[in-house]
């Protein structure tokens, strides 16, 4: 009897083209997306090798990550200059689609992916970036990659690599009022670690996903590499086919046809898994970080972990560190912790419904004397949807500064940066060391209305305190 | 494209404590502003080397000169985590390392590493404290990875084993680390392939 397949199983075998010598798959990458900072060395590559781009109109190229998002189109920093000046020449040279400043698509490539419908179910997605893991939120098997591998997909459209095991991660039952996806995947990695995931392909199940949007599965799909994890998926629906129809780049010759094959990539029902693991809504909490790893998570009501508890002399180690470079106290509410900076948007959380929830709630706030708060949307299509919706009148009446599209303060390439020891409710994925631009900046990570709300009160808050978002007695 | 094969690479080592280190910590954002890796070498771990404010430098383990000529870096979990950044390995391979062996490698990492032909072995945590011993003890013992035993050796006479996916050892000691030519020699197999794929 033949055995059911998982998405990702179903996916890796319609794309594998053979077995090389070493015993790796070479894998056909259908879709390629690039961006300034991982690719110029790529295409040297390629020119000192005497190649050529194989499959030019299955490269898709954008800029986001040095952007600046304050007079975008005049990078003061000759640097950033040179760069963007590269991937133009590039994508003229080799003929690749080019999502410039003046196309009105321009933006972060894992926003710029999906909504110009590049994005599609059972494909498979690669770039030079490591949350390229968004796109698996469509039901494609999307991950990161080197330079090389940039390379060698612009050269061949293939990668050489090694199949991954499959995780299904199940959440079912209600999440609670004010608990959003980025809360959902923070709890996750919290759960798993930030090496869990090592391995492995997360496959997220469960009605929480089920009745997430596309935008909420993104977030979600997004953070799978802070779990260690090189993709992650949902299954797809009939909510991606929603999602999908009429797109720029989806073709609507025989649609129905199309979102026939689409759906048929969903794991079936008798798939079988590496492993299974079965989370609780009703159990996440509105989640922060609190260290140096995304999985330093702890739930906005908790304390900061105390090292004298710690399991081992690893853990004691790893909390004493991170202790001493976030200059927090051990055992001390992480609600409360002053801010300095507050960062809404990245690959995480700059879609335009990041920035609606948020609206809902900031009007009649300001935010804090001495907090910076910024919002920059994923990309000049959410821009000029934010802009007809009046988006960007109510964050600004509130006391954000609303900016250009791009990845901004996420990584901090642009002029968006923190400043000496500056302490950021960031919306972002990564809480590393140095991350948002100063070698002893701070991050600590969470949802969009969580990042208000802290703006707002000058501290890390719990949103439903603050904006009266409450629990309804059918959760209880 | 014939390749060098590597099967050991021997030098001497530094260890570099703590888990989660990601490619931000080995190669800040900012030193991405370049369209070649070349001279990314100088900037490897640069913001835990030097104090941002003063510019003076850390107690870093790479600062130290009883290790200014490891060629071997020696790490504890998740080495590498975070962004996909191969100017994290290619400013390690500038900075001189040859080879690295930790408790678990990020997987982007570990494959952008072995595409630049520095091997990644896993060691256990008590392979990686014993080595960690020995390499702080006496900063000249010679470590040699050797790929064909799968075996950590060092002249202080430790015998570790350790592990690497066996495609990742194959491609290494055959030659193969870079991909690019068997990729382009399947060239009738890729286009077959792009005519079956309803969306290429």
């Amino acid at each position: 009897m033949n055995m059911g397949k998982s998405l990702f199983q179903k996916v890796w075998d319609a794309h594998t083209v053979g077995t090389l010598a070493d015993g790796r798959t070479q894998l056909f990458i259908g879709t390629h997306l690039i961006h300034e900072v991982t690719s110029p060395q790529a295409f040297g590559m390629l020119r000192d090798l005497g190649l050529t781009v194989k499959f030019p109109q299955r490269t898709f190229a954008t800029i986001d990550h040095i952007v600046p998002t304050i007079n975008q189109d005049q990078p003061a920093d000759p640097l950033a200059a040179e760069m963007i000046d590269a991937i133009r020449k590039n994508c003229d040279d080799f003929g690749v689609t080019y999502f410039d400043l003046a196309s009105g698509k321009q933006g972060v490539v894992h926003v710029v992916g999906p909504e110009q419908g590049i994005t599609q179910p059972g494909t498979t997605i690669a770039c030079g970036d490591s949350h390229t893991a968004t796109h698996g939120a469509f039901g494609a098997i999307a991950f990161g990659i080197g330079t090389t591998q940039v390379r060698d997909i612009l050269a061949s459209q293939t990668l050489a690599v090694e199949p991954l095991k499959v995780r299904r991660i199940e959440v079912n039952g209600d999440l609670r009022p004010g608990v959003y996806a980025k809360d959902v995947i923070l709890h996750i990695i919290r759960l798993l670690g930030a090496k869990g995931g090592i391995g492995y392909a997360y496959e997220y199940a469960g009605d929480v996903f089920e009745r997430m949007s596309m935008e909420e599965r993104m977030t979600v799909c997004n953070m799978s590499i802070e779990g260690g994890a090189r993709c992650g998926y949902v299954n797809p629906d009939a909510k991606t086919i929603a999602y999908l129809q009429g797109r720029p780049y989806v073709d609507m010759s025989d649609f129905e046809a199309t979102a026939t094959r689409w759906l048929s990539f969903a794991s079936d029902a008798d798939a079988v898994f590496d492993d299974i693991v079965k989370i609780k809504a009703g159990d996440i909490e509105p989640t922060v970080t609190w260290g140096i790893s995304p999985d330093h998570g702890i739930s906005i009501s908790e304390n900061i972990p105390d090292p004298a508890t710690a399991a081992n002399a690893g853990e004691k180690a790893s909390i004493d560190e991170a202790l001493a470079y976030m200059k927090l106290a051990a055992g001390t509410p992480i609600k409360g912790v002053k801010i300095d900076v507050a960062f809404i948007g990245s690959c995480t959380n700059g879609r335009i419904s990041d920035f609606r929830e948020v609206a809902k709630y900031i009007q009649g706030h300001k935010v804090a004397a001495g907090v910076q708060a910024i919002v920059v949307p994923g990309s000049q299509v959410v821009a000029i949807q934010a802009e007809q919706e009046g988006l960007p009148e109510i964050f600004r009446a509130a006391g954000f500064e609303w900016r250009g599209a791009g990845c901004s303060m996420c990584l901090a390439m642009n002029p968006d940066k923190l400043v000496g020891d500056q302490l950021c409710a960031s919306s972002s994925n990564r809480n590393f060391k140095g991350r948002q631009g100063s070698p002893t900046g701070r991050t600590v990570l969470m949802s969009p209305v969580m990042v208000a709300a802290a703006a707002i009160n000058g501290h890390i808050s719990d949103a439903r305190d603050l904006f009266g978002i409450e629990e309804t007695a059918a959760v209880a | 494209m014939a390749l060098d094969p590597v099967k050991q690479v021997s030098g001497h080592a530094v260890f570099i404590p703590g888990a989660d280190i990601d490619t931000d910590r080995i190669i800040p954002a900012r030193f991405m502003k370049c369209v070649t890796f070349d001279g990314l070498g100088e900037f490897a771990f640069y913001d835990v080397r030097y104090d941002s404010e003063t510019g003076a430098k850390t107690n870093h383990p790479l600062n130290d000169e009883r290790f200014a000529d490891a060629s071997i870096l020696i790490a504890g979990q998740n080495f590498g985590c975070g962004s996909s950044r191969e100017h994290a390995p290619q400013s390690l391979r500038k900075y001189g390392f040859n080879g690295v062996i930790a408790e678990s490698f990020a997987e982007i990492f570990f494959g952008n590493s072995t595409g630049l032909a520095m091997p990644c072995v896993m060691a256990d945590a008590a392979g990686i404290t014993a080595l960690q011993a020995e390499v702080e003890g006496n900063p000249k013992t010679e470590i040699t990875i050797d790929l064909e035993t799968m075996r950590v050796l060092s002249t202080g006479g430790l015998t570790i084993p350790v592990t690497m996916p066996d495609s990742a050892r194959e491609a290494l000691i055959s030659g193969r680390w870079d991909p690019i030519q068997e990729l382009l020699d399947n060239n009738d197999a890729i286009e077959k392939k792009a005519v079956e794929l309803h969306y290429v």
